[in-house]
Parts: C-alpha cells; structure tokens; sequence
C-alpha cells in the first residue's frame, strides 16, 4: 500500500503540494491526474525519495520514505518523466547496470535483465545502444529500467508521453499487464489514460487535492442524472413536446438540431422515445446515450468548480 | 565498496568505450615523451661536455636535471587535462536526466560521489603508470636513484587526485561541461600561483598562502622529499573537494 498523509512541498515561496493525502490499495493502478503544473512530478519525487517533503509523512509498502528510504527505494520502481538513460550503453548493458545498483546480486543480474527484456517486450533491441533506437523502444527501456528489480510498487510519471497511438495502446497493455502483482501510480493529463488503465483516481490541481477514490465511486457521485442526445429528420419543435410527456422525463432541450433528453435515475424512457419516433415518423437518426464521467468532473474541478 | 566499484566500472566504461580516455591518455604520454627526450638529449649533452672537467662532472644529477623538470612538466599538463577528464562526471547525469535514477535508487551519495572519484583515479593511474613506464629507460642507460623518482611520482598521483577532486566539485554545480572544465581549471590555476602573493604577504599570511599552494607540496616531493605534511595536504584537499561535492548536492535536494 502507499499512502500519502497531509503531504506539502515548497520551493522557496512556491507551494507544488499542499496538505495531499490518499492512499492507494495494494495490486491496484491508480492515476494522478491533473493539468501541467499541478503538483504530479512533485508528488512523485518525493514518494520515490528524489526530494524531500516540506512536511507531512509518505509510506511505501509500510516503510516511511524519509526514515527508511533506502527499504522504500529497494521494493519501488521509477520511471522519471525524462527517461534516465545513457545514450552510449546497449540496452543490456544499461539494464545490469541498474540492476547493480538496485542491490540484486552479481549472480541474480542476469536473469533479471531478461526478465525485464521480457516484460517491455525488448528482445528484438536489446543488442543496440541507446541513442540509437526509436522513441518508442526507449520508453520501454525506460519501463524495462523500472521493472529490474521486480518491484512491488511501480511510479510512472507520464508513461506515455511522446509516443504515437499504436505504441500508447501498447504501454497501456503493459501496464495493465502488471496489474495484481504490483501497485501502481501513474501521472497523466490525458483523461482517457486513466479511464483505460486505472481502478482509482488521484485528482490534484495546484497542488491541492480535489477528488480521489476508484472510478466507479466517483463516476456515480457525479451522475446524479441520466441523460440522452436524440437526432431527428423532421418535427423537432413537436418532437420535444411529445418526450416533455413521457413520465419520468425531468428537462428536454433543444439545441442545434439535436435534442436533450434528462430522465431520472431509474427510470428510462428511451423505449417510449423510440416508438413515438416510429408512430409519428420524426425519422429517427441518432439515439446516444450522455453519460457523465470522470471527464465531467475533472472538467468541473480544474476550471474551478471545485466539488469533492 | 560493491557499490562504489559499480558506479566507478560505470564511469570507466563511459571513459573507455568514447574516445576520452584514449585521446586524453595518448595526448599526455606525447607530451611527456618528447619533454622527457627533449631533457634526456640535454642532460646527455651537458655530460658530453662536462666530462673534461672532473669537479663539473660530479655535479650533475640526472634525478635533478632530468626528473625534476619531468615531473613539473608533467604537472602542468595535468592542471590543463584533468579538469577534462572531471567536467562530464556530474554534469552529464544532471542534463540528461539520470541523476534521478541515481538518487532514487538504493545507493548513497557518498557511494556515488566514491564511484566516480575512483574512476577518474584509475585513468589517472594509468597515465601516470604509463609514463612511469617510459622513464624506465632513463634506469637502463643510467644510473638515476629510484626513491626520489617513486616519491616524485606518488606526488604527482596525489596532486592529481587533489586535482580530481576539485574537478568533481565544481561537475556538481553546473549542468554544462564546459562552464565545469573552467571553473576547474581557474580554480587550479588559482591554487598554483597563489603562493606568489606570499612574497608581499607577511608572517601569518605568508605560511598559510604558501601552505595552500599546490606548488610547494609538489616541489618538495618532487626532488624526493617524504614529508607527511605534504601527503596530509593533498589528501585533505581531495577530501575537501569530495565533502563539497556531496555538500552541493545535499542541499540543491533539499532547496
């Protein structure tokens, strides 16, 4: 488990983190999502122990990282943001040299090495040296430098930053992959990551806390209602007073030939939707369900309308 | 000591699967060959001369005509390369992004600091054995005596290890090599000449520029003196420049 207590960090004037605490579960993925700036890298240095915290406490695994920093470093894996490589070694190299200094003994390192090849898929490119391969082997070595020492906690500070669909689809199955045997945290701005990989959501925005639990949790504290878009050929201005009728509809807008159905939870009149469509030919063309999600409330959060 | 060796075979990699280490090496053993020809011919020729008057003959010294200047010159070129063979060894990690991974990983700053000092050590050995290697001809074809000549070139390593260690300080102030090299090179430079001031300095002012001196250690070691004052000076100099290195770094973290 990591857990994060009343965490703040100052450079200078500048407050990055404020009074941050969470918790993440053991085996799960969870995501620290919020805009550029709002504290993420912060938060990670000091839980991997790159810097120190201002005040408040932060533990790994039951370890305190500012008591016993050297047990939290030994079962943590760490992926920077800027990938901590060195262009002149080969990927094998590069991997027995981190695997040394992660304390696995002369004997193990090998294995160790393949293991990580293994897992970030990096057989093909383990010969060559660094600078010269592509973008996205790199953030693999990089995952790969990460793994070595088969960590029980995993930070990945913007995973998939820089790489094109293919490869993001691909970092995302990794570490997915590792899910159950490692507890993770990864930063991201890009909200699809979290709904994609993660089980539970850290929101922060400047260096505040603004919501944190597992998805499921906070997608229902949001949707309070249900909502529907509706497109029709013909007769929207009858069309709306018609589904203004149907029971349990509580609000129908009309807005740039489409139309906005909210009902409320429990009830669902789409069945009656479709057939007054059909009885009085509106000429049905589209019927989408509106659900809100994190999107929703991470929009809410950052623009402002803070709402735990 | 597991770690140290592994954050020093690291370094010695980066050193000799570049170009560095070669070029730096072969530069200094060209230099110093032809200053050691250069000296040998003139020594020889002094002697050429010098045999038909018995008293001359039996002045000359080839430990102090030849060895002495060797050494000096040998020094001089140390002050330009060293600061060089430093700039990369802190600089690097923190522009490229890796001093993350060092720091976050289960190793000290100490053991890092160590690693790296160590490295710079054996490619300094190894110049310094190197030409030790071709002074060995001056032994063939004459009669030098070896005490000074050993003495002088343990001066040699040690005022290179102090040397290095200053290199690895200032390597932990900047990111860019080149600010890193001279910051080094002034800094030595500094300490070399500081004993000049000395001359309108006086009483206490005047031993402790001349103390500080780089020059005065090694001139003594260089014509075979074993004094411990001058092995204290160059080890608490290395030491100074390691402890501030890992001052610098300490406190940039906790800023």
């Amino acid at each position: 488990m990591i857990a994060v207590e009343r965490l703040t960090k100052k450079y200078g004037d500048l407050t990055a983190v404020r009074d941050l605490s969470f918790q993440v579960e053991k085996g799960k993925i969870w995501g620290l999502l919020g805009p550029n700036a709002a504290g993420k890298t912060t938060t990670m240095r000091i839980l991997t122990g790159y810097l120190p915290a201002t005040d408040g406490k932060a533990t790994v695994g039951g370890f305190d990282i500012f008591e016993q920093p050297n047990e939290v470093k030994k079962i943590l894996g760490y992926l920077p943001e800027v990938l901590p490589l060195y262009p002149d070694m080969t990927v094998t190299e590069y991997l027995g040299f981190i695997a040394a200094i992660k304390q696995i003994p002369a004997a193990k390192r090998k294995e160790a090495v393949a293991r990580a090849v293994k897992s970030a898929g990096l057989e093909t490119t383990k010969g060559r040296l660094i600078k010269n391969i592509s973008r996205g082997f790199k953030q693999r070595v990089g995952i790969a430098q990460a793994l070595v020492h088969d960590p029980k906690f995993l930070i990945l500070d913007e995973p998939t930053i820089g790489l094109d669909p293919a490869q993001i689809i691909e970092i995302r199955q990794l570490i997915k992959s590792l899910r159950g045997e490692h507890t993770i945290i990864l930063s991201t701005h890009i909200l699809a990551e979290v709904t994609q990989t993660c089980d539970g959501v850290v929101i922060i925005n400047e260096g505040r806390l603004m919501a944190s639990g597992s998805l499921e949790d906070l997608t229902a504290s949001v949707r309070k209602k249900e909502v529907a878009v509706l497109k029709i050929r013909r007769g929207l201005q009858e069309a709306a007073e018609a589904f203004r009728a149907i029971p349990g509809v509580e609000k129908v807008n009309r807005d740039d030939g489409e139309i906005r159905i909210e009902w409320k939870p429990g009830t669902d009149p789409r069945d009656e939707v479709v057939r007054l469509c059909v009885e009085k030919e509106f000429g049905l063309l589209e019927l989408r369900p509106l659900t809100f999600n994190i999107e929703d409330l991470y929009l809410k959060i950052v623009s402002g309308g803070a709402e735990q | 000591m597991k770690n140290i060796w592994t954050v020093a075979r690291k370094e010695l990699r980066t050193y000799f699967t570049s170009p560095i280490a070669y070029v730096i090496i072969t530069v200094f053993l060209v230099l110093v060959g032809f200053f050691f020809y250069s000296l040998i011919w003139w020594f020889n020729s002094q002697s050429m001369q010098m045999a038909q008057n018995q008293y001359y003959y039996s002045q000359l010294n080839i430990n102090q005509q030849v060895f002495g200047p060797l050494l000096h010159n040998q020094s001089i070129i140390l002050l330009l390369m060293l600061p060089l063979l430093t700039m990369r060894l802190f600089s690097e990690e923190k522009k490229i992004g890796t001093e993350e991974l060092l720091y976050t990983s289960p190793i000290s700053i100490t053991q890092i600091i160590l690693g790296k000092f160590l490295a710079s050590l054996l490619v300094l050995l190894s110049m310094v054995a190197l030409v030790g290697l071709l002074t060995t001809f001056a032994f063939v074809y004459g009669n030098p005596e070896i005490a000074p000549v050993l003495i002088g070139f343990l001066g040699l390593f040690l005022m290179g290890a102090a040397f290095l260690a200053i290199g690895i300080f200032f390597s932990s102030l900047t990111e860019n090599q080149i600010v890193s090299a001279i910051l080094t090179f002034g800094a030595l430079l500094l300490f070399w000449i500081i004993n000049w001031a000395s001359n309108s300095a006086g009483g206490f002012w005047k031993d402790v520029l001349n103390y500080v001196s780089f020059f005065q250690h090694f001139d003594n070691m260089t014509q075979g003196i074993l004094d411990t004052t001058d092995l204290i000076y160059y080890l608490s100099f290395a030491f100074f420049g390691l402890f501030l290195t890992h001052s610098v770094i300490q406190s940039r973290r906790w800023r």
